[in-house]
Parts: C-alpha cells; sequence; structure tokens
C-alpha cells in the first residue's frame, strides 16, 4: 500500500511538472488553427499533405506567393520576365532575402532546392511537379544528375528556369512548397531530419518553434523576414485534431480562432448558434463515382454509364445528405478555375423528372430492366460523410431505375489498391482537389495512362485536344482546346461527378484579414488579431 | 432458478424477441431512406417511434436490426472463444504434464499479444465481412476461457469419480466427454455469459474506428456511434440506442453474477 | 526468485519473435501501400519512394533486415513522419500515454477499491446500492459516449475544464481524459473488490479477529484488505488491456498525442515500421507486467512459490 501511495504522489507531481511548461507559451498575441491531420513532414521537398502544405505557407516562401484572395504575387521575386515561346523564365529576387537564422539567401539555395526535389535520393513525393523543367523528367528517373536541371543563377539575385515546353501554370507551381529552398547548411548538418524544431532554418514569415507529432505545431515570428513589419501575429499555434467534432468542441470551448472544417452531422446546430462566424465557400475540388472501366458491366457499356450518373439526383444529394453548402457537380473541373469556364453534363439543364425518365430509357437500352435488374457494388472509404452519400446515392439508383447495388465500405488504402489493381471494382468513390488554380490540375488527370486516372479513362481523341492545348502559348486558345477536351470526356460518362467542395470553417470574430478564396488558403501573416 | 438469473434472462429475451419480431411489426425498412424525414423526432404522434437518423431512416426498425447484429456478433464470437478455450483448456488439462506446460506456455505467449491492435489490424488488412469479426473477437476471448477450464480440468482429474473410472479402463475420450465436460458445464456458462459484454464492447469500439459491420446494416456500436454527432441537436439518435445497449449489457452482467452465486452456493453445499 | 525471473525473461523471446511475426505478415499483407493518397504520383517518382525504404525488396529479406536492426536496438525510420525514427516517435507519445493510463489506472484502483470495501461494509445500504450501481453504468456506457458527453458538459457548456490536450491550461487538461478512462476500470475494480471483501469478511479468521474485539477499520486495514486484493490483481492484465483500447478513443476525442491514436493512424497510413515498433512496443511492455504481477501475487499471498 505504501507503494501505491508514493507512486501516487510521484504521478501527482510529474503531472503537475509536465502541464505548467506550456502555460508561458501562450502568448497574447497567439492565433490558435485547427488542423486536420499532423503533418507527415515539414520538409518542404518530401512534403505530401494539404496540412503540411498549409503550414508550410507559414514557414517558408516561394518566388511567387498569393494574397489573402488567393491571386499570385510577387513573393521572394519581386518581379519576373518571360521568353517570347514561353520557354524560359527570368526571376528577379527582392533585395537582402534572408533565413531566419539571419543568413543570406542567394538564388543558388533556390538553385539547391529544386535540384534536391527532382533527385531520386530525395524521394520526392512531388517530384513531378517540376517535370516540364528541362531534364527533369530524367533527372527522377535516375538517368542524369539532378545538376542537369535546367535552373541556373547567374548572380545572387537572378534565377532562370528552362522549360521544355511552354506551360503557362508555372507560376502557380512556384507557390507550392516543393519549389522552396532549403537551408543548405542545416541540410548538410542534419540530413533528412533537418525540418525539426531548434534544427529547421525556415525563410518564410515564422519559423518553427515546437512540433509534438500529431498533436502541436508552435511557431514564432521569423524577424528576419522581408515583409517582416506588416507581419501582425507574433506566434501560431496549430492544433491538429483528427475528429471534427473534437475540434469543434475545442473551438466553442474557446481553445481555437480558426478550424479546419466543421463536422457535418453538427452543422444545423454551428449555422444557428455560430451563424456569422460560420465560412462557407466553394472550393477546387469534386467528389465524384469512378466506373471501373477495364471490367463489365461498365467497359464497353456507355448507356449504362450515362444512365447511373442521370439516375443521381445531385440537388437533392447536397439539399439533404452533405448539407453544408456545397453545390451539384455537373462537370469535371469545378467553377471558378481562372480562365476557364467547364462545359456540363448534357442533362445537367433537364428537370428532375425528365433526367429520370431519360435515365430509366438509357437503362433500358444497356439491357437492363425490372426482371433483370443491375446488380453491382459500390465501394467507398470509411468515412461518416462517405457512407451517408452512398447510402442515398444506392437508394437513388433502386428507387429510379430498381439497381441492386450492395454497399462495400472499405479503408482508404484497401479501396485504392482496389481501384488502381481494376479487378473487382465496379463503382467506387474518390474526389480530386486542385493542386493550383488552373483546369490543367484538373484534367491532366485524365489522360490515357495518367497514374491518378482512376477509372482508366482513355481516349484518343481527349488526349489529342490536350497535346494542342499543351503546345499552345496564347491562353484563349489553350482554354478553348481544353474546353472541348472536358466535353468530349463528359459525354464519355467515366465518371459520375457527384459534388463540388467546400471549405468550411469557423472562425472567431477577433480574426482579422481573412478572405474565402477556391484554394483554401489562409497565410498567418495575412491575418490579425483584435 | 434465482430471482438474480430470472429476471435478467427474462429481459434479455423480451429485448431479443422484439428484435426478432419488431421489424415485421413496423411499416418500414431498415434501408429506406426519406429526404423529407430527416431526424424526425420520436413520439406516438409520429409516423417513427423511435424517430429517423440523418437519411431518413426509421430508427425503430434500425435499433432491432442493431440489437440483432449485435447479439449474433456476441454470441457468436463468444461461441468461437468457448469452443477453442474448452477444447484447448480440457486437452492441456487432462493430459497433464510436459503436453500441459507447453500448451500453457503458449497461451501465456498470446496473452502478450496486444489484442486490439491486432483486431485492428485484421480489419484493415481484409475485406470487411462477419465472418471475420466473429472470429477476431472470439480470438481476443478464448484464452480466458482456455486458462480457466484447464485449471478446472486438473482439479478434477485427481477427483475419486475419474481416478475410479480410470482405473476400470474407461478410454480418455470417454473421460472426457462423459465425467469431465458435465462438471465444466456451470464455469463455461458463468464465463461465457460474461464474455459476452466483452465482444459487444470490441464491437462498439471497432464501430467506433469505422471498422465495422457494413451499411445499411448496422449494430448498436455503430448506431451509437452515429448518434454521438447529434446528440445536442437530435439527442434521441444517442439516447434510444446507447440505452438499449446499455440495458444489454447490464443484463448480460447481471446474470453472469447471478450465475456464478448459484455455481458457488452449489459448490459449497 | 531471481532464477524464477531469469527464466520468465527467457521464455519471453519466442513469444516476442511470434508477435513481430505476426504483426510483420499481418501489415503487410494489408492492401495498399505507405505512399496511398488521391494524387498518385508517377511510376518513376513511386518507385523512388519504395526505394528509400527498401519496400521492393524480397519480404523474407525485409523481415530479416528488420530482425537485424532489432537487434541492435534500432526500430528504423517512419515512413510516413518522414525524418523521424520509430523510437523518437514512440518516445514524444509515451510519455503522453503513460500519464494517461497509469493516472487512470490509479484512480481506478485507488477509487474502485475503497468504494467497494465501503459497499462490502455497508452491504445492502443506500451508499453500497449506489456505488453498485453506478459501477454497473460504468461497465455499460461505451467510453466514445462518456467522453464527448463529458467534454460538452464540462468543457462546453459549464467551461469548468478544458476540452481537450494542448490548450495550456495546466494539469487541468488531463482531468477529463483521465476520468473518461478510469471510469470503467473503476466500475470493475469496485464490483470485485466489494464481491472479494464480502467472502473475506464472512471468513473464519475474520470472525475470529472480531471476536478478538478488534475494530472494522483495523480488521479490514491489518487482516482483510491483502486477501481481498487478490481478484483485483489477478484483474489488472486485463484492465491494462481494457485501459489501451480505451485510450484510443480517449486520444482521439482530447486531441492527446499519445500511442494509441498513433497506433490507429500508423495502421491506416501503412508505416509499416511504426506499426511493427508500436507491437513490439507493447507486447515487451505487456510481458513485463505479466512478470510484475506474477511476483506481485507472490508478495502478497505467501501461498504462491515459485519454482
Amino acid at each position: 500500500m505504501r507503494a501505491i501511495r508514493s507512486i501516487a504522489v510521484l504521478l501527482g507531481l510529474s503531472l503537475l511538472i509536465s502541464c505548467s511548461g506550456g502555460a508561458d507559451r501562450a502568448a497574447e498575441n497567439t492565433l490558435h488553427r485547427g488542423l486536420q491531420v499532423g503533418p507527415e513532414t515539414l520538409d518542404p521537398h518530401r512534403s505530401r499533405s494539404t496540412e503540411a502544405g498549409e503550414i508550410l505557407r507559414d514557414l517558408g516562401e516561394g518566388l511567387v506567393g498569393y494574397s489573402p484572395a488567393a491571386e499570385l504575387v510577387p513573393a521572394a521575386a519581386e518581379r519576373w520576365d518571360v521568353s517570347e515561346d514561353g520557354l524560359i523564365w527570368t526571376f528577379h529576387l527582392r533585395d537582402g532575402l534572408r533565413w531566419s537564422n539571419g543568413d543570406a539567401l542567394p538564388a543558388g539555395h533556390f538553385v539547391a532546392g529544386m535540384r534536391r526535389l527532382v533527385d531520386p535520393a530525395t524521394a520526392a513525393f512531388y517530384a513531378d511537379k517540376l517535370i516540364d523543367v528541362e531534364n527533369a523528367a530524367a533527372i527522377v528517373a535516375g538517368e542524369l544528375s539532378p545538376e542537369e536541371l535546367g535552373v541556373e543563377a547567374p548572380d545572387d539575385r537572378t534565377l532562370v528556369v528552362r522549360l521544355e515546353r511552354p506551360i503557362p501554370y508555372l507560376l502557380k507551381l512556384l507557390t507550392h512548397a516543393s519549389t522552396f529552398p532549403v537551408h543548405p547548411p542545416s541540410l548538410a548538418e542534419h540530413g533528412d531530419s533537418f525540418a525539426r524544431p531548434g534544427r529547421f532554418v525556415s525563410n518564410g514569415a515564422y519559423r518553427l518553434v515546437d512540433w509534438v507529432p500529431a498533436a502541436l505545431i508552435s511557431l514564432e515570428r521569423n524577424e528576419y523576414y522581408w515583409d517582416n513589419d506588416t507581419t501582425a501575429i507574433d506566434a501560431v499555434n496549430y492544433h491538429v485534431l483528427v475528429m471534427s467534432n473534437a475540434e469543434l468542441s475545442r473551438y466553442r470551448a474557446g481553445d481555437l480562432h480558426i478550424t479546419a472544417s466543421v463536422p457535418p452531422d453538427a452543422f444545423q446546430m454551428v449555422r444557428e448558434e455560430y451563424g456569422d462566424q460560420l465560412h462557407v465557400a466553394p472550393r477546387l475540388g469534386v467528389y465524384f463515382y469512378g466506373f471501373n472501366l477495364a471490367r463489365p458491366p461498365f467497359a464497353d457499356s456507355l448507356a449504362l454509364r450515362e444512365a447511373l450518373s442521370m439516375a443521381v439526383d445531385r440537388e437533392q444529394l447536397v439539399a439533404s445528405v452533405t448539407g453544408r453548402g456545397e453545390q451539384p457537380a455537373w462537370s469535371w473541373v469545378p467553377p471558378g478555375v481562372d480562365n476557364y469556364t467547364p462545359p456540363r453534363l448534357g442533362f445537367a439543364a433537364l428537370s428532375k423528372d425528365e433526367r429520370e425518365r431519360l435515365a430509366r430509357l438509357r437503362y433500358k437500352e444497356a439491357g437492363y430492366g425490372p426482371d433483370k435488374p443491375l446488380q453491382i457494388e459500390l465501394r467507398y472509404n470509411t468515412g461518416d460523410q462517405h457512407k451517408k452519400i452512398a447510402v442515398a446515392v444506392q437508394s437513388m439508383w433502386r428507387d429510379v431505375l430498381g439497381v441492386e447495388a450492395t454497399l462495400v465500405n472499405e479503408e482508404f488504402g484497401v479501396l485504392l489498391s482496389n481501384i488502381r489493381a481494376a479487378e473487382i471494382t465496379q463503382v467506387f468513390r474518390s474526389g480530386w482537389t486542385g493542386d493550383y488554380n488552373d483546369a490543367h490540375t484538373f484534367l491532366d488527370v485524365m489522360m490515357g495512362g495518367n497514374a491518378s486516372n482512376l477509372t482508366g479513362y482513355a481516349s484518343e481523341e481527349y488526349d489529342q485536344l490536350m497535346r494542342r492545348a499543351a503546345a499552345q502559348v496564347d491562353p484563349d486558345r489553350r482554354r478553348l482546346y481544353m474546353e472541348e477536351a472536358e466535353r468530349v470526356m463528359l459525354s464519355d460518362h467515366p465518371l459520375i461527378p457527384l459534388y463540388v467542395y467546400v471549405n468550411k470553417h469557423l472562425i472567431r470574430p477577433e480574426v482579422v484579414g481573412w478572405e474565402d478564396n477556391v484554394l483554401d488558403y489562409h497565410y498567418s501573416r495575412h491575418l490579425s488579431l483584435e | 432458478m434465482s430471482r438474480a438469473v430470472k429476471i435478467p434472462l427474462a429481459f434479455l429475451a423480451a429485448v431479443a424477441a422484439m428484435a426478432v419480431i419488431g421489424p415485421f411489426l413496423s411499416p418500414h425498412e431498415y434501408m429506406t431512406t426519406n429526404f423529407d424525414h430527416l431526424l424526425a423526432a420520436p413520439g406516438s404522434g409520429s409516423a417513427h417511434v423511435f424517430g429517423t437518423d440523418d437519411l431518413g431512416r426509421d430508427l425503430f426498425v434500425r435499433t432491432m436490426m442493431g440489437i440483432r447484429i449485435t447479439l449474433t456478433v456476441a454470441i457468436v464470437a463468444s461461441l468461437v472463444s468457448l469452443v477453442i478455450g474448452v477444447a484447448y483448456g480440457a486437452i492441456a488439462g487432462f493430459a497433464g504434464g510436459r503436453v500441459d506446460a507447453v500448451m500453457m506456455r503458449f497461451v501465456d505467449t498470446l496473452y502478450a499479444l496486444p489484442f486490439i491492435f491486432f483486431v485492428i489490424l485484421l480489419m484493415v488488412a481484409f475485406e470487411r465481412n462477419f465472418l471475420l469479426i466473429f472470429v477476431a473477437i472470439g480470438a481476443v476471448n478464448w484464452l480466458d476461457m482456455a486458462r480457466i477450464v484447464r485449471g478446472q480440468t486438473l482439479s478434477l482429474r485427481e477427483r475419486e469419480f475419474v481416478a475410479a473410472a480410470r482405473l476400470t479402463g474407461v478410454s480418455s475420450w470417454r473421460i472426457i466427454t462423459r465425467h469431465i465436460a458435465p462438471n465444466l458445464l456451470g464455469i463455461v456458462i458463468v464465463y461465457v455469459t460474461l464474455a459476452i459484454p466483452q465482444a459487444i464492447l470490441v464491437e462498439s469500439f471497432l464501430s467506433f474506428l469505422g471498422l465495422g459491420v457494413q451499411e445499411p446494416q448496422t449494430s448498436l456500436g455503430a448506431l451509437v456511434n452515429a448518434g454521438v454527432g447529434h446528440m445536442e441537436t437530435a439527442a434521441w439518435t444517442l439516447l434510444i440506442p446507447a440505452g438499449v445497449l446499455a440495458l444489454i449489457l447490464l443484463c448480460f452482467n447481471f446474470l453472469g453474477d447471478g450465475l456464478r452465486d448459484q455455481f458457488d452456493a452449489r459448490k459449497a453445499r | 526468485m531471481l532464477r524464477y525471473t531469469l527464466f520468465r525473461i527467457l521464455g519471453a523471446i519466442p513469444t516476442l519473435l511470434l508477435v513481430i511475426a505476426l504483426a510483420f505478415m499481418m501489415v503487410r499483407a494489408a492492401p495498399g501501400g505507405p505512399f496511398d493518397a488521391e494524387y498518385i504520383p508517377s511510376t518513376e517518382v513511386e518507385k523512388n519512394l519504395r526505394d528509400a525504404y527498401g519496400l521492393d525488396d524480397p519480404l523474407p529479406q525485409q523481415f530479416l533486415t528488420y530482425l537485424s536492426g532489432l537487434l541492435r536496438g534500432d526500430l528504423g525510420p517512419s515512413i510516413r513522419q518522414t525524418g523521424y525514427s520509430v523510437a523518437e516517435l514512440i518516445g514524444e507519445a509515451l510519455p503522453y500515454s503513460f500519464l494517461l493510463g497509469a493516472t487512470a489506472m490509479l484512480l481506478a484502483l485507488l477509487l474502485g477499491v475503497g468504494a467497494g470495501t465501503v459497499a462490502a461494509l455497508r452491504q445492502g445500504s443506500l451508499l453500497d446500492r449506489t456505488i453498485t450501481g453506478l459501477s454497473l453504468t460504468g461497465i455499460s456506457i461505451p467510453v466514445f459516449v462518456v467522453a464527448p458527453v463529458l467534454v460538452l458538459l464540462f468543457a462546453v457548456k459549464l467551461q469548468w475544464l478544458p476540452a481537450g490536450w494542448g490548450s495550456a491550461r495546466g494539469a487541468a487538461t488531463w482531468v477529463l481524459p483521465v476520468v473518461t478512462l478510469a471510469l470503467p476500470q473503476l466500475a470493475y475494480v469496485a464490483r470485485l473488490m466489494r464481491a472479494s471483501m464480502i467472502d473475506v469478511l464472512s471468513s473464519d479468521f475474520v470472525r475470529t479477529a472480531r471476536a478478538q474485539g478488534l475494530g472494522t477499520a483495523t480488521i479490514v486495514r491489518v487482516h482483510a484488505l491483502k486477501p481481498a486484493m487478490l481478484p483485483v490483481i489477478s484483474y489488472l492484465g486485463p484492465a491494462v488491456a481494457g485501459i489501451l483500447t480505451g485510450s484510443v478513443v480517449v486520444e482521439e476525442v482530447f486531441g492527446i498525442p499519445g500511442l494509441g491514436e498513433m497506433f490507429v493512424r500508423a495502421a491506416l497510413n501503412r508505416d509499416y515500421t511504426l506499426v511493427l515498433g508500436v507491437v513490439v512496443f507493447y507486447a515487451s511492455l505487456i510481458v513485463a507486467l505479466n512478470l510484475v504481477v506474477d511476483i506481485l501475487y507472490g508478495v502478497i499471498d505467501p501461498r504462491v512459490r515459485y519454482r
């Protein structure tokens, strides 16, 4: 008994000690943001998740950046020129760029960063980001050395990027963390684990102070940042909260200024009680059901695919099931993309009854009916929202067509590997979110042979239109080719676009400077606390 | 039978009967969605006695389906652990000596497995199916059963009537089936009764992780987990299935205690 | 005793090997891989990623590589948490899990033994019924319901306690998680303790002690507590398992960066090395705990002798 008592005393003491440390960190001017998943790394080149990207926008900086409304603005580069053929870009860096430890940041560090990205030894997930830069593909494949990359620094403030083909969205790529520089001496000293508190030297508005994996990332103002004078918030704490219900509780308890999401179940309550703090805005992302085009029954039955797509009542789905302000999706590229007007599915303009009538017609045409109902499996990955949507679509198909769909819930990795094997999958859930604001990020996926093309869609006509678009320097002609390509793809119905994602945040009234935008990028340095 | 056994047994029988008959009494189907009646409140005036869930599905029918599946999962899982555990324990105990030592060492080994982690791995690795949930949960539970049965068998083996049977040349198999097994019955029943609520809790934990039964089928754990999200706006979606779950768990616990007391009393006599 | 301890430690080696082999097979049998995302990089990039962790080597070779690393005390790098080793990640998460689990366990033991004893002494009274009733409720409601209900009540509505970890409000942060985790175990311990205390109190030696004129408090403290604790000590093993399961839920709901939550993430993300590392760690811990329990049992109950 005495032993137990002394253990209890010890534990109590350790509790007090371990907890008191945190208090002094909470400075007055600290922004608390929610995060749905802990970042897998803060190494800009090896990072993969949206969450890592979000923190890296505070910690690091590329040549180009975004304004609060997600418009392109100069960042580390103050201006740039491009050659007539669109192949050679020259960036002029700001004077006096520094790292968070005071070291100078010459253009050569950007070159070193981009070389590290494409170096096979780095094993970067986004090594493909710069694939159109001269020699990049060969370097990724291990055929050339990273030094051969078409990026060079003639002097400390000039950076030249040579492309193999014109890419109008290059500037948008250069905002991505994978193109950020990393501090070469830190990398040399600590190797792959340089992106840690106490080691990480960054070039953005903030520097890394503390990181408890899967829980908390603390940043503080970087005094050496070129635009430090306009940074209002001194410290930022990112709290990782995997369950969005838990995140909501933390917000309601006053622990967070900004949430990463709003749980669907509580949405109604939130709208009533926190209506003025709720921000809902469309996002560049589409939620879809894909068909396995490699196997029957969908391999060669356009009519069947179209019937299933028509039978889904998207308006009902967004109104009753997703219910957080999502918009029905009638195209693959969501609305709101710069310089692009997505074509719509042919039946988008029809009334619900008309659509259902046509759907039954097409269903019959495909050879199915009440005495021979289609029996399929609908696979979705684990998640309450995915489940609800699958149940709803299953019942819509049953009510309109008499389709007997079986729901198969699989954990994400299992589902993905089944989709990629293309053996047993029939209809599957997936989604696609644009990495940058250009139709290319969506349309490229549907090219034959693209690794992320999960349906296995391959159309010679589509690919040719896309190749034509890629060869255009003129943005308007490029746009027309891409719109035509999407029209071709939509009429082949390789997938069912269901709805366009929305960003959902709860934001305290004292947070100033927040602007909703389609990319959902919100730099902490643009915000302030009243 | 004492009151401590009868009352929980009666409750359980009533719940089970309701789960079997209930869905036939209701005009609703467990998988039919109704977008005009999302999260409808329960009540006698409503068409839905227990209200509806966030897809407008009738919660009464779904709760009944949930009870069916939860009870099936738990009982079958417990039977799996019963069969493995009793066979294993009885063989080890009856054989004794080196065989017993080796077999029990293996049980000790398995005790070291962080089982809940293995259940999670199992559910992640293989396609979700019913059978697997049974096997996974049964695999968690059989070790205790094996230990208890082995202990009992060891002591039974030394008793006079077994020794007498052995002297008269009765075969080992016959001794196990005729003399030892019947005497194990009491304690086995008690432990199965206590294993069932454990299995129910494991199933509900898997539902919490999203690794439970396939929609549109449901279990009490899945219903409770879905209800947690609505607890402020549609409390019935949590309270009704959670209440039923608690009632079932309580009944099994009471029943186990009652049976144990009865068994102990008989042994004392 | 020393020989017994050594024997048990040696005996644990095949156990651990078996556990590792099982976990290795299962995690590698799971479809999908550590680099799964909706964005799928090109074949070259994917190959570079897999090569970086030797994932395309033959499986037996990977297993042997892993084992030889283990012998040197190296759990390998985490595949998902780039730039961290598995040992570092476990080291980061362990203090939180330990604090949470150990405090909950202690709370459950102290309060459970206390409540069970009180209930046994006042058998049939209102107090006894209240304790029995509460402990039955504790057993009957899953942790994932208790946790959010407590948060809603005490953190959101009343605002007495923090809603979770990381909001820098000191020890108060731990109150809700610990209580939630302890509740079901507390209930079990109280039930076990009550039953066994009733047994012990009706035994001959307690009656003798009473006849000698000893007070109830003395009888309980000096004579009854130790033997009545035996079933509770046997329950420690299952209790640890229960705490482990519960901690997955508690860590998720309260955002605590502990091992349980880490394991679930690792399994879902196919972080092979991290999954194995946590399994190895827990298996070793359970082996050690079982040993401690057996030795404790011997200390409390002199009838148990070691070979």
